[in-house]
């Protein structure tokens, strides 16, 4: 097998010279050009692309505080002042003596432990801002982060009852392997199938169909492909797998891996993340170990298989999965166009497997316990469980194993949601409800069809004294500062309705702007060239139609021929500061 | 030889080769689908721009990126998918800084001819008006990012002799640019320098001494649309003793009087309308206020100080239609230049630390206060009708005017309808 080309190591080598000097320096920019031959305007393009390469110091001790709108609810402002005085920064710069660096980054995947941080990649969480003071008083004299941090809680707060847990269910290294290998690839393919496994990142495409879909090219060699670019604001599921489980991830690789003949899997690892990878490292070693990866893995004669890990560099489009596979071949992270589907031609234009962490371990528990067993959970069309991340305003905040079929009431009730008003479903690029759906169920169902919600896993929930334009603004921000900026409807749209949001937060906005949003969003979903842009208005509009009453609160009531957004006294308060200096 | 197949555009048949670009075979045969990013010369379409949308298959999807192949079916002119082309291209106007009365590639601007060709007055997107650089580092070339639309085309296609790329994307998000590498920019030969500059679909990528074009009239988008004009029949003037007298009123506020010098170009035309028509509040009677209730009045300029928006409010009372003319009314037009740099940068600048500066920024209570930054005219009241242009052409205003004052039939012709 020829080695890959050296390309695919850029964002490793920018990441040691990222920690070496706390930034990327322009030597090291220049070093990378040469070692790959290439233009340092094409280095400073992928590094600029990625939130945690910086060009500029970025203190000896990086903190990143998460401002997503769990975290805005939590108390992000109080910590954050609490951070500005303590260390002496200011937010998105560094102290003087440039110790400190204190920078914004969307949701770090604890959203059940908000208020959040990472410390030089270590995760601080349920911060108060009384704490600030003595943690920076320990950093500076020298403490490490490591050892101030208290261990992150899984925080699995629910499993279905009588045993029919899938996913923390008792299991034995290299059992789903070894049935898998019975059946042979076509067998395996069939018990997803009958599983009725769909994409766990979202998008639910049937799992069976692409692992087959891979199988059937000729090309060699393949890649079986982890996305653990866990972005979603909200979600954290995978981060509970990660932590809990990885085993179950890894063999579900390498389930995936015999089915369609592939050598080599890569865990596409985010950043924000990076405190899980001395445990997943160790998980790999272990299962080098037991001879349940490399030559022969799992006994099988002839299937040499190995993983290994890439590290993402800060950026949520990356968890699209053509995104994904540019980010690992060292480019800027930005969706391809759809001329090729990964499964014909993904990482290195070769035929690419990609799926979710939470896909490869139920389709490990799935070999092992047997399709028939797994679908003894949920609902017809719709068996087995799901893990959803539920945050925001309940007693209750974590990881829920349910089944897929569950009421949003029942688990509004398990989480001990306080006055449930607006609820966010996966994430902002998914849908919002109000209390009017809470009987609707959560399944994979085809929404339009049955009225069922489908959840990728995130689930916010928020109560009636939250600001509904406030949560809409966090997501826009998001949106805005997340595009790739390749296409024109998503780098410019999203902007634009970032803009139509604070008119309608100013107060001046009438009915006619709340028509410019439903019409501008329609443009976004029809033109932009992947996920992002075509998800992003989703949900200002589907709360424009479902809590219309907040919005209709907010507009400007007088009808004449000017323009209410109009502010002549705002826009003449610059000049005004010139009245004393002037001649009056 | 390839293989042929049959496909449907908007129902019509055609045969075409297979693996062929969709964008290619559509114009080869008659059909016009706008594009911007699309470069025959580029194997791997780009598929940035979005400008070529179009139903696909039942599905909506970018033509550029869509090879030919049987039983294709593709919808391209629908009322719904020419508004859709249409506002992907205002909000490239709307993201970037666009003054094109200023911009050296005018007249040969890609991005300039498909607004002409899909008939863009006005943007239904607020301008951006982000403050974007001029790089004037690389040795032979000057970025111009406000004119930038993130095609990709110079990225792909300008490589040195080495085969590095001179231009690739820098950052992420809104905040996205085209980046240049001045090392590898000196390396290029003075063809590639050019080649740079003539792909480039607007006026971002810039050649020293180089950029001087062909005359006013006679420059590539400035007569002849690629499209076959869809002309309705004129019907001129209703007969003269049919008609009203009607009356109008004209107001220049931040502008040049531009707008004022092209009414006025109409020649002989002036005679027959000082016949129909009663000039009242305007520069050209030098009446300063309104007397009487007017048909109709005619902005040119946009709002920089509070007499503009005192001005303008009182256009809106006493008119039943108003008309921006022209890009200042329509935008903010050139004045805006200044919407990207703070307004307390500018007035110091002026002010403080200008050669010739008086050491004080004048304020006094008779003067009018500037505003933040300079507003299009339908930012502050409502606007009826728009009529772009630096200045919009005479024949073309009174067409309008015609129309919506006697309801006089006329086509505005490519050739009037000019962005400079």
């Amino acid at each position: 097998m020829t080695a890959p080309p050296i390309r695919t190591q850029l964002l490793d080598r920018l990441w040691t010279f990222q920690r070496r000097s706390g930034y990327i320096r322009d030597a090291d920019v220049k070093a990378c050009a040469d070692w790959l031959n290439i233009s340092t305007v094409e280095v400073e393009g992928v590094v600029s692309f990625y939130h945690f390469f910086h060009r500029q110091p970025a203190g000896a001790l990086t903190i990143y505080l998460d401002n997503s709108i769990v975290a805005e609810h939590a108390g992000l402002q109080a910590v954050q002042a609490a951070f500005e005085r303590a260390t002496g920064a200011k937010i998105g710069g560094v102290d003087p003596s440039g110790r400190f660096g204190l920078f914004h980054t969307p949701c770090i995947g604890l959203s059940d432990q908000q208020p959040a941080a990472l410390i030089n990649f270590v995760p601080f969480t349920r911060i108060r801002p009384e704490q600030v003071d003595r943690l920076v008083l320990e950093l500076k004299r020298g403490a490490s982060p490591t050892g101030l941090a208290d261990p992150v809680a899984p925080n699995i707060q629910y499993v279905p009852p009588e045993g029919k847990s899938v996913f923390f269910r008792e299991y034995t290294a290299g059992k789903a392997l070894a049935r898998a290998a019975t059946l042979g690839a076509e067998g395996i393919i069939e018990e997803l199938k009958t599983a009725e496994l769909s994409g766990r990142g979202g998008a639910f495409y049937p799992t069976g169909l692409k692992w087959n879909a891979c199988r059937q090219q000729a090309a060699t060699p393949k890649y079986v492909i982890c996305n653990a670019d866990e972005g979603e604001p909200g979600t954290f599921k995978d981060r509970a797998l990660l932590q809990v489980c990885p085993q179950t991830v890894l063999e579900g690789m390498i389930i995936a891996g015999l089915a369609i003949g592939a050598a080599e899997g890569v865990v596409y690892l985010r950043a924000e993340y990076t405190w899980l990878l001395p445990q997943l490292e160790a998980a790999i070693r272990d299962f080098r170990t037991r001879g349940l990866l490399g030559k022969n893995a799992g006994d099988i004669a002839g299937f040499d298989f190995d993983i290994r890990i890439q590290l993402g560099a800060g950026a949520y489009v990356c968890g699209e999965e053509t995104a994904l596979l540019e980010s690992m071949e060292g480019k800027r992270g930005e969706p391809r166009t759809r001329w090729f589907f990964p499964v014909e031609r993904g990482f290195l234009q070769q035929p690419t497997l990609i799926n979710n962490v939470e896909t490869f371990a139920a389709a490990a528990h799935i070999l092992d316990m047997g399709a028939a067993a797994y679908c003894e959970r949920g609902i017809p069309g719709s068996p087995g469980v799901k893990l959803i991340s539920v945050s925001g305003d309940c007693g209750k905040p974590g990881v829920y194993e349910i089944e897929w079929g569950m009421p949003v009431a029942e688990l509004l009730e398990r989480c001990e949601a306080k006055d449930p008003y607006f609820m966010q479903v996966s994430g902002p690029s998914g849908e919002c409800l109000s209390m009017a759906e809470k009987d609707r169920r959560i399944s994979m169902l085809d929404v339009l069809g049955t009225k069922d919600v489908r959840c990728g896993g995130s689930f916010m929930v928020f109560n009636q004294s939250r600001d509904l334009l406030r949560i809409l603004l966090n997501f826009s921000a998001f949106f805005k500062h997340e595009s790739c900026g390749v296409c024109t409807p998503c780098r410019a749209g999203n902007f634009i309705l970032q803009r139509q949001l604070e008119k309608l937060d100013r107060g001046l906005g009438r009915e006619a702007d709340l028509q410019a949003i439903r019409d501008w969003g329609a443009i976004m979903k029809a033109a932009s060239r992947c996920g992002l842009g075509k998800t992003a208005p989703n949900t200002p509009i589907m709360a424009m139609e479902k809590f219309h009453a907040d919005f209709a609160a907010r507009l400007h009531k007088t009808a004449d021929d000017l323009n209410r957004a109009f502010d002549l006294k705002r826009a003449e308060a610059e000049y005004e500061k010139y009245k004393t200096s002037g001649h009056a | 030889m390839p293989e042929m197949v049959t496909i449907t555009i908007d129902g019509r048949e055609i045969q075409a080769a297979a693996g062929r670009n969709l964008v290619e075979i559509a114009r080869e045969n008659g059909i016009f689908i706008p594009s911007l990013c699309y470069y025959p010369h580029l194997e791997q379409p780009l598929g940035t721009c979005r400008v070529c949308t179009c139903q696909i298959n039942g599905k909506t999807g970018v033509a550029c990126t869509e090879k030919i192949r049987e039983g294709l079916a593709v919808e391209v002119n629908t009322p719904a998918l020419n508004d859709l082309r249409k506002a992907v291209l205002e909000m490239m106007f709307a993201e970037g800084n666009h003054f094109c009365p200023a911009c050296e590639k005018s007249g040969n601007c890609d991005l300039q001819h498909m607004g002409y060709e899909l008939g863009l007055a006005v943007t239904r997107f607020p301008h951006l008006f982000e403050d974007r650089i001029i790089d004037f580092t690389p040795s032979r070339m000057v970025l111009e990012h406000n004119r930038c639309i993130k095609c990709r085309r110079c990225v792909e296609e300008i490589l040195t002799d080495e085969g590095k790329r001179v231009f690739y994307y820098v950052n992420r998000g809104n905040e996205t640019l085209v980046g240049i590498d001045n090392e590898q920019e000196a390396r290029l030969s003075e063809q590639q320098a050019l080649n740079a500059m003539h792909i480039c679909p607007t006026g971002a990528i810039l050649v020293r001494g180089k950029n001087l074009s062909k005359p006013f009239g006679d420059r590539t988008f400035d007569m002849k649309s690629v499209q076959t004009p869809k002309l309705e029949p004129e019907q001129p003037f209703t007969a003269k003793a049919q008609r009203e007298k009607k009356v109008i009123a004209t107001v220049s506020l931040a502008g040049c009087f531009g707008c004022h010098m092209s009414m006025l170009d109409v020649d002989t035309g002036l005679l027959d309308l000082v016949e129909f028509v009663e000039i009242h509040r305007s520069p050209l009677t030098d009446f300063k206020s309104f007397g009487k209730r007017c048909h109709l009045g005619l902005i040119e300029g946009g709002c920089c100080n509070s007499e503009n928006v005192e001005t303008l409010r009182a256009f809106r009372e006493h008119c039943d239609i108003l008309v921006a003319i022209g890009e200042c009314a329509i935008w903010g037009g050139l004045p805006a230049m200044r919407n990207t740099i703070p307004l307390g940068e500018c007035l110091e600048e002026a002010y403080l630390s200008a050669p010739a500066q008086t050491g004080v920024v004048p304020y006094h209570e008779d003067l009018p206060k500037i505003l933040d930054k300079v507003y299009g005219c339908h930012e502050v009241v409502q606007i009826d009708y728009y009529i772009p242009g630096c200045p919009p052409s005479s024949s073309h205003i009174w067409k309008v005017v015609e129309n919506l004052l006697w309801g006089a039939k006329h086509s505005v012709l490519y050739s009037e309808f000019k962005y400079d």
